[in-house]
Order: C-alpha cells, then structure tokens, then sequence
C-alpha cells in the first residue's frame, strides 16, 4: 500500500524552468526503472519502509478489499512519528500529505479536506466509525479539527464506496483511528514531545502516558499548541492566521479473559482565537467532547468478531469578528451541533467468505444564529437563524461480502439507509419558508449504495477495479441553511428542502507494478453524477450580505463528472535511499460543460528519503501546474504554477535506555511567495519555516 | 384490569379538562374585554362608556376599539346601542378629523367595534376631542371627552399623512401584522383619501408596492414580498411582507392609482436608499 508523502516546501522563485525540471525529476523515475538492493514488497499496510521499526508488532488488521489509503501517525506506538517529515505537523498536514487527499485552506487552522475533488458533504468522516459534524455553517470546522495527531494511530482514506461502511457517501471515506495500547503485562510508556517551528513561532507541547497490564489499558494524552501570525513568501504578515489549540484524550479497555474487550475513549478538543484570514470573521471558540463505549466479543458462534460502540458528541462553535478592526457591521454567529449513535458489526467467515454486517444509527442536532448589530446603536439588532435547528436521523444497515477467489478477490457491498430530516425551531421554519411556503417541518428519504471491486494478481502486475453505485442526502446546509455566506464566490446561499438525493455512479480501476526495487500505480476514478447538488444564482432575490454579489440557491443539476487519474512510483536506488514520485490529474465539469470549483490542475511531488540506522532524511519537491480549467462562476480564479522544496533530517538516540527523537527541517526553503487552488481567496502559503521537534520516550 | 383502568382514568381526566375549557370559553363570552385594556371612560348621562383597546393607550396610528356602554344606575350593559364617533383634532390653526371606521356590534351585543387612524398626537396647545352619539331604546345621548393620543414608545413610522401627485392628501396606517415575525406575513395597510377637514373616504382601485429595506445592514431587501391591493371583504391593503430577520425594517412604499401612475413614493436604488413613502418596524 501506499503511505503518504512527504511534500512539504517552498517555491523556487516563480521560474518556469523550475517547473519543467521538476517534472523531468518525476518522469525520470518511470523512465529509468534500475532493479535495485531491497527486498520485494509485499502487498499489506506496511510497506517496506515501515519494516524496520515494526519488529512484527506492526499489526494493522489486512482487509481483503483494497485500501486506498492508510496514513500512519503512531501505530501502537512504535514508530512515533517517525515517518512523518515534520512529526509533530497538524492533522492538516498529514491528510495534506497524503496521495489522495487535498486540503482546502481558509487559514493557518481547520483545514478542510476532499478527496476525489469532493469535500465535506460528499464525504464520510467519521473518528473510529462514529458520526460526527462541525457546527459551523461557513465550514470553518471540518471535523478532522477536533482531534489532534497525539489521539490517532492512522487515518484510513477509502475512496467512493470503498467507504461506504461507515456512512453514507459519494467520494469516498476518510475514517481516524484512535490510538490504543495493547493489553500487555507492565506495559508503560511515557512520551513528551516538544516542538517549535519558526515562522509562526509555533510551540508544541505534547505529553503520553500509556499504561496497561494484561486485564487493562489506560492511555491518556494533552497536546497544546500556539501559533502566532504566519509569514508569507514575500516577507509579508498573513493577518489573522493565528491559532490556540487544546486536546486532552482518554481511553481505557478492560480485557474480559481474551473474550472480548469493553473500551471507552473521551477526548476533548478545544481552540481558541483561530484566525481564518481568507474569511472575515474569526472564530473565538471552536470545542468538542467526543465519548464512546465499546464493546468487542471474539468468536461467538460463528461470529468472529462482534463490536459495538455508543457515542456522543458535542460541539460549539463560536465565530465572530472582534479581532478585525474593519468590518461593516458587527456580527456573532454561534452554531450547535450535537450527535449521538451506535454501530454494531460482525464479522463472519465461511469458507472464500468473509462477511462483514453492521448496522448504525446516528442523530444529530444542528442549529445556528447569527446575531448583526447594527452600527446605529439606536437600532434594534438583527437576528437569524442560519441553521433552523435541524435533527437528522439515518439508520442503515451495511453488508459485505470479501470473496476469495481461484484468481484473485472480489468485493460486494451495499448500504442501505433511512435518513429523515426534520425543524424543530417554529423560527427557522416560517424563515424558510419565505422561499418554500409549502414546505414541510419534515422530511425522510431512503438512500441506497452498491460497491464492488475486484483484483486479481498477475505476475508483477496487480490489477484492480471497481464498479459502484451510492447517493447520499443533501447536508444540512444544502437543505437548510438561511443566508449563508461563501467568501470564496461572494454569495449568500440558501438551502433547498426539495432537493433529489446525489448520486454517483463510479468505475475505478488500478493497475500496479511491483518488481523488487521498483514498485509504480496507475489508477484512475470516473464519477458520474446525477442530481449533482450545488449552488446556482438566483437573479431575483437580492443579497443580505453586506458586499455580497448575489444569492445562490441549492439545485440539483442534471448530472456532472469528476475524473481522477493519478501515477505513483517508488524506487529503491541502494540499500538506504528511496526515490518516490507522483503526478495526478483531476478534472470535473457540469452538464454544461463548466467547470466545477475546487478542482485540481496537474500535481506532481517527488522526494528522496535516506534510512540508515537510526537516521532518516528526506529532500522533497511538490507543485502544480497552472490552472488551466477554472470555475469562474464559482469563485475561482486562476492559480499559477509553483513548486515548492523541503528537507528534514532526523535521527533517533539512546538516553539511558529512554529513546530521543530529533528531527528538524525546512519548509519552503526558498522563501517564495505562492498559493495554491485549495487557498480560500488565493490567501497566500506560509513562508520559510524552520521547525525543530524532540520526542522523548521513556520506556 | 391495570390498564383498564388507568385508561378510564385517562379518558376522565381529559373529560374534566375538556368540561373546564368550556366553562373558560363561556367566561370570555361573557367577559368579551377581558383580554383588552380599559384606556378610557366617558361619564356622561348616567352612562359610563368603556373603550378598550389591546393597548394601553390611543397612540398614533391604527387603533382598534371596542366600546361598551354601561347603565349606571343599573351597574349594567346595554345591548344593540348604535354608536356614532368623531375624533377631532383641535390645532391651533385648524381642526381636523382622521379616518375612522363605522362601530358595529360584535357576537357579543353588549360589546361594539370600529377603529380610528390617528395621524398625529396631541401635545400641550393641540388636543383630540372624542364625541360619541348613541342611541339607546330610541333616544339620542351624545357625550364626549378630551382623549390623549400619545407616538408609541418605539418611535417607529406606522402611519403617514401625504400630499400625492394627484394634489390629495392621505393618510395610510399600518395595520397588520400586529406582532411580525421572519417569516412571509399577511401584511395589511389601510388607506384613505382626506376628502375635506372631517371626511376621509376608503380609496379602491389603487396598488401599494413595497419594498422592505434594512438600512442597519447594507439596506438590503427580502425576497417573495406581494405588493398590496385592496381587499374588498376587510376594505384595506392587503398583501405579503417578508422579513429575513428580525430587527429594524423600512417598509418603502410606491402609491399607484388605478391607472397605475404614481401617486407617491421613488423606487429604492444604489443612490436613493429610501422611498418618501414608507412605514417603520422594529422587532
């Protein structure tokens, strides 16, 4: 499998020439393949860089189908953070790293991700299979912002109904695992980690304790961070790109004589004065309490394994726009969003088959203000409700089937769902229906998806390929939402209570080169979609926004498409150093043939990595070709090319028995100034940046 | 048998809450003011006569009355009296009516009702008179009273008195929505044409457009408004008015005749914020 890449850097200065040669570094890997020093990879979560550390106690569990994606940040531990180039980065920065994932950026914080050039709302994101949803109606909290690298082992990225077991979904799945100890007899293990990055004066403070005994685990970790404004290439201050973040977690597992296992996991997720410089408002709050109990059962009957898990959770969100000197009218905007759920699954095995059966439920409470006071204070202030409080409840059932066959393993699976969407708030409802006077408080829908995959090896070749069929209900804010303002196009938008579900019908294929040094994929995604859900003007109604152009209203369309191809490759070229090196292409239009926001011009990272004994160094390029297919109509403008280098070195001592982890390195080392496509309002990319991290791990 | 039981319980209960509804209800028919707000008494020929009001006061603009007439002597109401009013404001230059309604007995025959639309307040020189002529068991009484009309405490613009194009003055008050919401409301004016000093005359045929603004945020609008014409079952304005939020709102106004020229009033623009013709909410 692949693990994500480490891309990190900065732009040479605006020079074509650059560009072209970092594609030439790209290229030269395919072109020239040289068999080399190590040993033939096999096809599992550990790739063989990973091999070293593991020492066999790498145990990722090996699912039949294919993964897309699996990024590592401390599988039981071991490794640390080892593999990461900067190990202490945000959560933002190990999705950003990844091969498929792409992070639309607001600010310094909270960045959002997509995946096969679709974003929240078309995605499921979920913390160890649990539901749950930002309550900010600008998207200024995706939920990958109320947890921190210190509380996971790895993220799985699955893409379209490959991630269809955890929720409802239209490009696919990207599922966090919390990071546990194993039940193991005088198990301790303390970690600070400390660290600090330059530009932004980033401080990083970072404590683990992990405890455990064969009846029981307790793990506990704090993670604090504080970052000032960054700078960005040209030496200028990004303003308002400032953050304070807290996380606490808590997890516990009570071994019931190897039969099975009851954990409980609580984090608690709290940031402060978060600056959105591409927005104009900021948000002084944004805090979260994630709780679950599980409950894991071992081989009962013919179940395999049996796991349940409740949950809840809680989040507040708090904008507002203190902090800018300059703005039209003063404004709060709290948002609520609270959920709660449970999913229970089996395992099963019978002969070739392995099934998988779950059903889940999840509730949620979404509710929103907005809050204006008017600058003639003799005028009574302005109240709306954005997100009319509204309660979603989806119950489905998940079947799958991993079949092993003669020649290869085949994949079937199907979600089924019933989603009822219903207004709670007398308020929000006569609000809404200023533009849909018939509507109804209530509304419930059946939502069905079929996945399929095969693949099948052959010789060095790995072939896999997938057909699937999902639709998923539109979101709370396509639904709902009253007057919600997009920076990005200038617009107020208004939900659609009548809005058709999305579909998406999907092929995929990959095709994989594995033959001892040199390892190279080639996959591709088509998405065809009807009932496209976006937002299109609506001339007739005027903007309540002050400086907005207009008002889009949430429409289906007939149908649009989105392409993804992308290469990667790996090279080992001795017995230390690792060559690695990637280009996608994503392309996505309407039915007519215009362009669809947020989608990305060619990319390409490459990056050497050197190993050996316990020091690790990486030089890496990534980049973008010009964007050439805009989406005017939906707030883009035109992103120039850029290419950007980084490098970090790290290496591993031995302090009386207890492990040191240094690692520094530079990003953006030639300091340039650059924004890419995902860059909300083309708010330029941070500057040179120095960052320095210690771990320190008592054993 | 539990559950018999407590069904029967159930079903008792909702009975004896049902019974207690009903006696409330014949409460209220037989104290029709028992929701309104006594804001005036006229002692005159051994008559008390009661106006009431959902407000505490006459305040500018729309009021609905109810008015009963008591018997002192008796310490009780009479029925069908057929009532008369005239409100006249006492200027120091001038006097002047406002435009009123005819009074009409209600269900409840003790109780009559009509509204006045008063266009301006009183003030220390200036003052509204209040006459009433009445007529019980077939003989005429008259009696009347200095009435304080007072601008209600939000200061808003309910009711406007205007010269048109057309060289008339009239007069439009607010009428409904009494409480407005966010929401699309049924939005209801009443218009008069000031005929001479005493006489003002329902004007038909004419169309209100509206344009709500918020000038405390951009002065921007809302959407799916209906302008508003005349609805001959109530004999006023009628049409929809949707409010995106709450807070304050200028409802700019355009007065067309029945030949659809303007009478009164500009369209709202980039360069012209408001309407000369407009009324005031805040909520």
């Amino acid at each position: 499998m692949k693990r994500m890449q480490n891309v990190r850097g900065s732009l040479y200065p605006s020079n074509k020439v650059w560009h072209v040669l970092a594609l030439l570094v790209v290229l030269s890997v395919y072109l020239f393949p040289k068999d080399g020093y190590a040993q033939e990879t096999t096809d599992t979560m550990c790739s063989a860089s990973c091999e070293p550390e593991c020492n066999g106690s790498c145990e990722i569990p090996l699912k039949l189908y294919e993964l897309d994606e699996v990024i590592l940040i401390a599988p039981n531990k071991e490794i640390g953070y080892q593999k990461q180039s900067k190990p202490l980065s945000s959560i933002d920065e190990y999705l950003e790293s990844s091969e498929h994932v792409k992070m639309i950026k607001r600010g310094a914080y909270a960045w959002e991700p997509t995946l096969n050039s679709m974003a929240s709302e078309r995605l499921s994101i979920t913390i160890d299979g649990m539901r749950i949803f930002g309550a900010c109606t600008d998207k200024m909290d995706p939920i990958t912002s109320y947890v921190d690298v210190s509380n996971l082992s790895e993220i799985s990225v699955e893409s379209g109904q490959e991630g269809n077991e955890h929720g409802n979904c239209v490009g696919g799945a990207i599922d966090m695992k919390l990071d546990t100890s194993p039940f193991k007899e005088d198990y301790l293990k303390v970690s600070l980690d400390e660290g600090f990055e330059s530009n932004n004066e980033q401080k990083i403070t970072g404590v683990d304790v992990n405890f455990a005994e064969e009846s029981f685990y307790l793990d506990g970790d704090v993670i604090y961070r504080k970052a000032n404004n960054y700078t960005d290439g040209n030496g200028e201050e990004v303003l308002y790109s400032r953050y304070e973040k807290f996380n606490l977690s808590v997890n516990g597992g009570l071994n019931l004589n190897d039969e099975g296992k009851v954990t409980a996991s609580f984090i608690f997720d709290q940031a402060n004065d978060v600056g959105y410089p591409a927005l104009p408002m900021d948000v002084s709050l944004a805090r979260a309490f994630i709780g679950a109990i599980g409950y894991e059962q071992y081989n009962v009957g013919i179940v395999k394994n049996w796991k349940s898990k409740i949950y809840a959770n809680s989040i507040t969100h708090i904008m507002d726009d203190s902090q800018r000197p300059d703005v039209p009218i003063r404004m709060d905007m709290p948002g609520w969003s609270d959920t709660f759920g449970f999913y229970s699954q089996a395992e099963l095995e019978h002969s070739r088959h392995s099934f998988l059966v779950k059903v889940d439920s999840y509730y949620n409470r979404s509710l929103a203000e907005m809050t204006m006071y008017p600058n003639d204070s003799n005028q009574a202030d302005m109240f709306m409700l954005t997100w009319p409080d509204v309660r979603t409840w989806n119950t489905g059932i998940f079947v799958q089937d991993a079949i092993a066959l003669e020649k290869g393993n085949m994949s079937l699976s199907t979600r089924i769902s019933y989603h009822r969407n219903w207004i709670v708030d007398e308020f929000g409802l006569n609000s809404l229906r200023i533009f849909y006077p018939e509507m109804e408080a209530s509304q419930h829908r059946f939502l069905a998806s079929f996945g399929s995959n095969y693949d099948r090896t052959i010789n060095h070749f790995k072939l896999a390929v997938g057909v699937s069929y999902g639709t998923r209900a539109p979101s709370v804010s396509e639904g709902f939402g009253f007057y919600l303002f997009n920076s990005s196009d200038n617009h107020d938008y208004i939900g659609n209570p009548d809005l058709k579900n999305e579909q998406a019908y999907e092929m995929k294929a990959r095709i994989s080169f594995q033959k001892k040094s040199f390892t190279a994929s080639l996959q591709g995604s088509y998405f065809y979609m009807p009932n496209y859900i976006i937002g299109e003007i609506d001339e007739s109604i005027g903007t309540m926004t002050i400086g907005a152009e207009g008002v889009k209203l949430y429409r289906n369309l007939d149908y649009a498409s989105i392409a993804n191809v992308s290469v990667q490759s790996e090279y080992l070229l001795s017995k230390n150093w690792t060559w690695k090196g990637s280009i996608s292409y994503h392309r996505g239009v309407d039915d007519t043939n215009r362009n669809l926001p947020f989608i990305s011009p060619i990319a390409y990272g490459s990056s050497v990595q050197f190993k050996k004994n316990r020091i690790f160094g990486e030089v890496a390029m990534d980049g973008a070709g010009e964007q050439v297919n805009v989406s005017e109509v939906f707030g883009e403008d035109k992103t120039e090319a850029y290419t950007v280098f980084s490098l970090s070195i790290g290496k591993t001592f031995t302090v009386s028995k207890n492990q040191l982890y240094a690692k520094a390195g530079v990003e953006n080392i030639f300091d340039t100034y650059y924004s890419t496509y995902t860059d909300w309002n083309n708010i330029p990319r941070m500057g040179r940046n120095v960052f320095v991290t210690l771990s320190y791990k008592i054993i | 048998m539990k559950i018999f039981k407590t069904i029967i319980l159930i079903v008792l209960t909702l009975l004896i809450t049902a019974c207690s509804e009903d006696e409330e209800n014949t409460q209220i028919e037989e104290n029709p003011v028992a929701d309104l707000i006594l804001v005036e008494q006229i002692e005159a020929n051994n008559h008390t006569i009661e106006l009431y009001s959902e407000q505490d006061n006459f305040y500018v603009g729309y009021n609905e009355i109810s008015l009963r007439v008591k018997d002192n002597t008796a310490d009780d109401y009479f029925s069908n009296v057929s009532i008369t009013w005239m409100p006249i404001m006492h200027m120091t230059s001038m006097s002047h009516s406002c435009p009123k309604s005819d009074i009409e007995t209600t269900q409840n025959e003790t109780v009559s009702k009509g509204f006045m639309i008063f266009q301006m307040p009183g003030n220390s020189e200036e003052y509204w008179e209040l006459t009433l002529n009445y007529e019980i068991e077939g003989v005429a009484y008259e009696a009347s009273k200095i009435v304080e009309v007072v601008q209600k405490p939000d200061g808003m613009k309910n009711c406007i008195s205007f010269v048109a194009a057309d060289d008339s003055r009239y007069v439009l008050a607010w009428v409904a929505p009494k409480v407005p919401e966010v929401k699309v409301n049924d939005f209801i004016v009443a218009l008069y044409k000031m005929e001479n000093m005493i006489t003002f005359s329902k004007v038909e045929d004419y169309t209100i457009m509206i344009d709500p603004r918020m000038p405390g945020m951009g002065n921007h609008s809302s959407p799916n408004n209906e302008h508003l014409t005349f609805d001959s079952a109530s004999e006023m304005y009628a049409g929809k008015l949707s409010l995106t939020m709450s807070g304050y709102w200028k409802i700019n106004m355009k007065l067309l005749d029945a030949e659809n020229s303007v009478l009164k009033g500009e369209d709202v623009t980039d360069t012209n914020p408001e309407s000369s013709l407009y009324l005031e909410i805040e909520f």
